[in-house]
C-alpha cells in the first residue's frame, strides 16, 4: 500500500542515483583488479592502528566526546595547520571534526547554501558535490576544466593542462553567487591548482562570495609541485572552509574521520548542524588520528613524516601506472598530486555500438572492460554534468594507491590487451 | 563578509544544553551524573572484537558497505527478526548509521517537509525538537503527566491523556516519535499504550518513529514492546537503535534505523548524500557483538540479561540516596536516568508551552561505576546537612 506521505520529501529529489551504487558491487567480485573506487589496499602505518588499540583499552575513550572535536584531535589539528597556515588556530573555534571529508561538505553545504543560492563546481568534481548542493536548495553553476594546447607529445599529458578559461570563469560569478567549490588536489584528474588560485580568490572577494576548499589530498603531492592553500592568500581566511580527511592522511579512508577549518564566524554554523545531526564523531578513532598527527607533527618536512613518505611512494606507483597504460594505447593524464589518474581510451577504438546509446562512451568502456578485462575502473562523466559530457566522455579513471601485487595484476592485463 | 551567510534552517537551533553542560562539569570537576554515558566499559567480549577487527586485513581500514557492513546488517536482521517476529532483509529493511543521533536525522530528513507537523511526546529527548525544526517541520506537543491519585513514585504513573493525544493529530500530521524506554523520565510503555499509539497512526495514515535505543534495559520485569510488531505497523514504523546504549559503548557512535525498505529506502538517500560511509572497524566489533548475544539470548551469560540486573542496584541505591535527603525521585521502569535531583534541568525535555510546569524536576544518569555514585551520595549529604557553601 504506497500512502503518499510516505514519499521521500523534496529535498532529497532526484538524489537516489550514485555512481558508486552502480560500480562498487560489480568490482566486488575478487577475480576483478579493482582500480575503481578510491581507497588503499596497502594498509595504514602499524603507530597509527596502535594507536586505536591503545585508545580502545582506555575506559573513557569508549564514551561520548565533546562534540564539535574530541580535545586531543583539535588540538593535534590546530598544531600541524597552525604550522601549514603559519597562523594560531582556535582548536574549539576554528575546527570541526566530521564523518569524513564528505561530513565537512554536507555540514557546510547544509549550514551555509539555501534556495536562492548558486554555488560554483568546477568540473570534473568529485561527485556528491552536485547532490549536496541541490540538497540544500541551492543552483550549481558548473564550469568545465580545459585541455590546452599541449607542448608534449600526445601521449605525454599532465594535469596542469587542463585549465579554467578565466572570461569563462568570471562570468560565472553574479550577485546570487553563495559560494565556488574547489578541490584540490582534484579528484579525478589530480591538478593542483597554484596560479589559478589567485583569479578565483579575487573573485569571491570582488562578488563577496565564500569560497569552499576540498582539500583531502593535500600531502600527496608530487615533485615539483606545491599544495597551497587559497585560505592563506589575502582576504581569504575570513571566507574560506578548507576540508581535509583522516582517512586520505593516513590511508584509514574507514575510519571516516574527516575536519573543517575556517573563521569562527563561519565554523560556527557548520557547529550547529553537527549538533542536529550526528552530535559527536567516534571516540577512540579521534584519539588515535590526534596521536598520529602529533607524531608526524614533530617529524614534518622530514622524509619519515608519513605525509611525505607516503607522496614519494605514491609518485612510483602513479609513473608506473602512467607507463602501463600508454603501453597498451591509452593517453594517461599525469597527475600533479592525488592518487587517481585519468586515462583517454579514444585510440583504442573500441567499438561498442553493440551496448547500445543510452549511456555515455565511458559508462559502456568501464563496463566493458570490467566484463571482459576483468579490471574496473570509473567513467569521468560521473563526475560531470550533461554539458560536458561529450567533453570527457572518452575518459575512464584508475586509482593507484594500491600494492604492486595489485599494480601487477592491472599490468598483466594491460600487456595482454591487445592479444584477444 | 557582508551579507547573511547561514541558512534559514539553522536559525533557532543553534543552543545546545549539552555543550553548556558538559563544559560546566568539566569546569568544575563536577562528579558528573548529567550526560548520560557509563563510566565503565564496554564487555570485554565487544573490546576484544574491536582489537581483533582492527588488526585484521587492510579492508577494516577502507570503507565499508554504504548503508551498513555486510556483516552487522545480517545478523542485525537476524537478530530483531526473531523477535518482531518477521523475516527482516538485511540490506533493503535497514541502515546502519552514526549513532542512533544520525538515524533520528535521517528520518526526519526523509519524511518530514515544510509544514508537516510531527508529534513529540513529552518530556523528550532534546534533539527531536530541533530535527523536526531544521526539517522545515511544525512539533505538535502532548505531554506524559503523573495520574493525579495515588503516590506518584514509578515511571509507569506517567501517561498519556488519549483524548488529549488524538486531538493532536490532524490531516498534517506525519509523523509521531515516542521514545520507550523514555529519556528523562524512564517510562517503558506497556502494550495496550502502544496498542493506542497504533489505532491513531493507522486510522490517520501517520508515520511512527520509535526511539528504543534503551530496549534492553528495563527493570523489574518490565517488557519492552516494539510498537513495529503491533499488527498494521511495521509497514509506517522506523524503529532506531544504538550499539553505544546496548554495549556501554556511547562513544563508537553505531546506531540503526530499522523498517520497511520502501521507507528505509528515503534514509539511504540522506544518508548516501551527507555522511555516505560509518566506521568499519566499530560495526564489526557490534556485529561479533550481536552473533555472541545470539547465541546466549535469554540465559543468564547474556549482556542483555546481565546489565539491566547490574543497573537494578544502581538505580535503587540512587532513589534511596535521592529519598533520604529530603527529594521524590520518580523510579524509572527503564533506560539510564531517573528523575530527582541535580543535574540536567528537565524543562529542556519540555516545549516552551510546557516547561513550567515541569522546572521543579532534574535528571539524574545511574549509569556509573559505584565510586561515583558514592561520590555523589557524599555531596547530597553534605548539602543537605548544610555542610556546603550555599550560594
Amino acid at each position: 500500500m504506497a500512502s503518499i506521505k510516505h514519499k521521500n520529501t523534496k529535498r532529497i529529489e532526484g538524489l537516489d542515483k550514485n555512481v558508486w551504487v552502480a560500480f562498487t558491487s560489480v568490482a566486488a567480485d575478487p577475480s576483478i583488479v579493482n582500480l575503481g573506487q578510491g581507497y588503499p589496499d596497502i594498509p595504514p602505518p602499524s603507530y597509527v592502528k596502535e594507536g586505536l588499540a591503545q585508545a580502545a583499552m582506555v575506559d573513557r575513550l569508549n564514551q561520548y566526546t565533546r562534540g564539535f572535536g574530541h580535545p586531543t584531535l583539535v588540538k593535534a589539528l590546530s598544531k600541524v595547520y597552525g604550522k601549514v597556515y603559519d597562523r594560531q588556530l582556535d582548536p574549539f573555534k576554528e575546527i570541526l571534526v566530521t564523518v569524513g571529508g564528505y561530513g565537512s561538505l554536507f555540514s557546510t553545504m547544509q549550514a551555509l547554501v539555501e534556495e536562492g543560492d548558486e554555488v560554483i563546481i568546477i568540473e570534473p568534481f568529485f561527485d556528491c558535490y552536485v547532490p549536496m548542493v541541490k540538497m540544500a536548495g541551492g543552483k550549481p553553476v558548473l564550469i568545465p576544466l580545459r585541455l590546452k594546447g599541449s607542448s608534449g607529445t600526445a601521449s605525454s599529458v599532465s594535469s596542469a593542462d587542463w585549465v579554467l578559461d578565466q572570461e569563462e570563469l568570471a562570468s560565472k560569478f553574479n550577485s546570487k553567487t553563495k559560494a565556488i567549490i574547489i578541490n584540490t588536489p582534484n579528484n579525478p584528474i589530480g591538478k593542483v591548482s597554484r596560479s589559478e588560485l589567485q583569479a578565483i580568490a579575487d573573485l569571491c572577494i570582488k562578488h563577496d562570495t565564500l569560497c569552499i576548499s576540498d582539500e583531502v589530498y593535500e600531502w600527496l603531492v608530487y615533485k615539483g609541485h606545491e599544495h597551497v592553500k587559497i585560505a592563506t592568500l589575502p582576504g581569504m581566511w575570513d571566507r574560506t572552509i578548507t576540508i581535509g580527511s583522516a582517512g586520505k592522511t593516513f590511508s584509514v579512508t574507514g575510519w571516516k574521520l574527516g575536519w573543517s577549518i575556517g573563521p569562527e564566524h563561519l565554523i560556527k554554523h557548520l557547529q550547529t548542524v553537527m549538533q542536529n545531526s550526528l552530535y559527536t564523531c567516534p571516540t577512540p578513532l579521534q584519539e588515535a588520528v590526534g596521536q598520529g598527527l602529533l607524531r608526524d607533527f614533530e617529524l614534518m618536512g622530514k622524509p619519515d613524516c608519513y605525509f611525505t613518505s607516503l607522496a614519494l611512494e605514491l609518485e612510483g606507483k602513479r609513473d608506473r601506472m602512467a607507463a602501463m597504460l600508454r603501453q597498451t594505447g591509452m593517453t594517461p593524464v599525469v597527475p600533479e598530486g592525488g592518487y587517481f589518474m585519468i586515462a583517454d581510451v579514444t585510440a583504442l577504438n573500441q567499438d561498442l555500438s553493440h551496448m547500445g546509446d543510452d549511456e555515455p562512451y565511458d559508462y559502456k568502456f568501464v563496463k566493458w572492460m570490467i566484463k571482459e578485462k576483468k579490471l574496473a575502473s570509473i567513467p569521468v562523466t560521473a563526475f560531470v554534468g550533461e554539458d560536458s559530457v561529450k567533453q570527457f566522455e572518452k575518459y575512464i579513471r584508475l586509482c593507484f594507491i594500491k600494492q604492486e601485487s595489485t599494480l601487477d595484476a592491472a599490468e598483466a592485463i594491460l600487456k595482454s590487451w591487445n592479444k584477444d | 563578509m557582508s551579507r547573511k551567510l547561514h541558512a534559514r534552517r539553522i536559525e533557532g537551533i543553534d543552543k545546545n544544553i549539552w555543550v553548556e553542560l558538559t563544559q560546566l562539569a568539566a569546569d568544575y570537576k563536577a562528579v558528573n551524573l548529567g550526560q548520560g554515558f557509563p563510566d565503565f566499559s564496554p564487555p570485554s567480549f565487544v573490546q576484544e572484537a574491536f582489537c581483533k577487527a582492527l588488526n585484521e586485513g587492510f579492508s577494516m581500514h577502507q570503507y565499508t558497505r554504504a548503508f551498513g557492513h555486510p556483516n552487522l546488517v545480517k545478523i542485525l536482521a537476524k537478530f530483531f527478526s526473531r523477535i518482531v517476529g518477521r523475516e527482516i532483509d538485511p540490506m533493503e529493511d535497514i541502515l546502519v548509521s552514526v549513532g542512533a543521533y544520525q538515524a533520528l536525522f535521517c528520518t526526519f530528513q526523509a519524511l518530514i517537509d515544510e509544514g508537516d507537523e510531527v508529534i513529540i511526546v513529552e518530556p523528550f529527548f532534546d534533539c527531536y525538537q530541533p530535527m523536526v525544526m531544521m526539517a522545515g517541520g511544525t512539533a505538535i506537543y502532548v505531554p506524559l503527566k503523573p495520574v493525579c491519585c495515588g503516590p506518584v513514585l514509578s515511571s509507569a504513573d506517567w501517561v498519556l491523556s488519549p483524548e488529549e493525544l488524538a486531538s493532536k493529530f490532524s490531516p498534517r500530521t506525519k509523523a509521531i516519535v515516542i521514545n520507550t524506554p523514555n529519556n528523562p523520565l524512564g517510562k517503558v510503555y506497556k502494550r495496550k499504550e502502544l496498542q493506542m499509539i497504533a489505532e491513531l497512526c493507522i486510522k490517520h495514515d501517520v508515520i511512527c518513529i520509535s526511539d528504543e535505543v534503551y530496549e534492553w534495559l528495563t527493570y523489574d520485569g518490565t517488557k519492552h514492546v516494539k510498537i513495529a510488531s503491533l499488527p498494521g505497523m511495521w509497514e509506517r514504523t522506523v524503529t532506531i537503535g544504538s550499539a553505544g546504549k546496548t554495549f556501554s559503548a556511547t562513544g563508537w557512535k553505531v546506531g540503526w534505523a530499522m523498517g520497511s525498505e520502501h521507507i528505509l529506502k528515503h534514509l539511504k538517500t540522506v544518508h548516501q548524500n551527507s555522511v555516505y560511509h560509518c566506521a568499519t572497524a566499530a560495526q564489526e566489533a557490534v556485529a561479533v557483538g550481536f552473533q555472541r548475544e545470539y547465541d546466549v539470548f535469554g540465559t543468564e551469560e547474556s549482556y542483555f540479561h546481565q546489565l539491566p540486573i547490574h543497573l537494578h542496584e544502581k538505580r535503587l541505591r540512587l532513589a534511596d540516596c535521592l529519598k533520604s535527603v529530603g527529594l521524590k525521585p520518580i523510579l524509572p521502569q527503564g533506560g539510564y536516568f531517573m528523575i530527582g535531583l541535580a543535574t540536567i534541568p528537565v524543562s529542556a525535555f519540555y516545549s516552551p508551552e510546557h516547561r513550567n510546569e515541569f522546572q521543579k524536576y532534574i535528571r539524574f544518569c545511574f549509569v556509573k561505576e559505584d565510586s561515583t555514585l558514592q561520590a555523589a551520595e557524599d555531596i547530597l549529604r553534605q548539602w543537605s546537612d548544610g555542610k556546603l557553601k550555599k550560594f
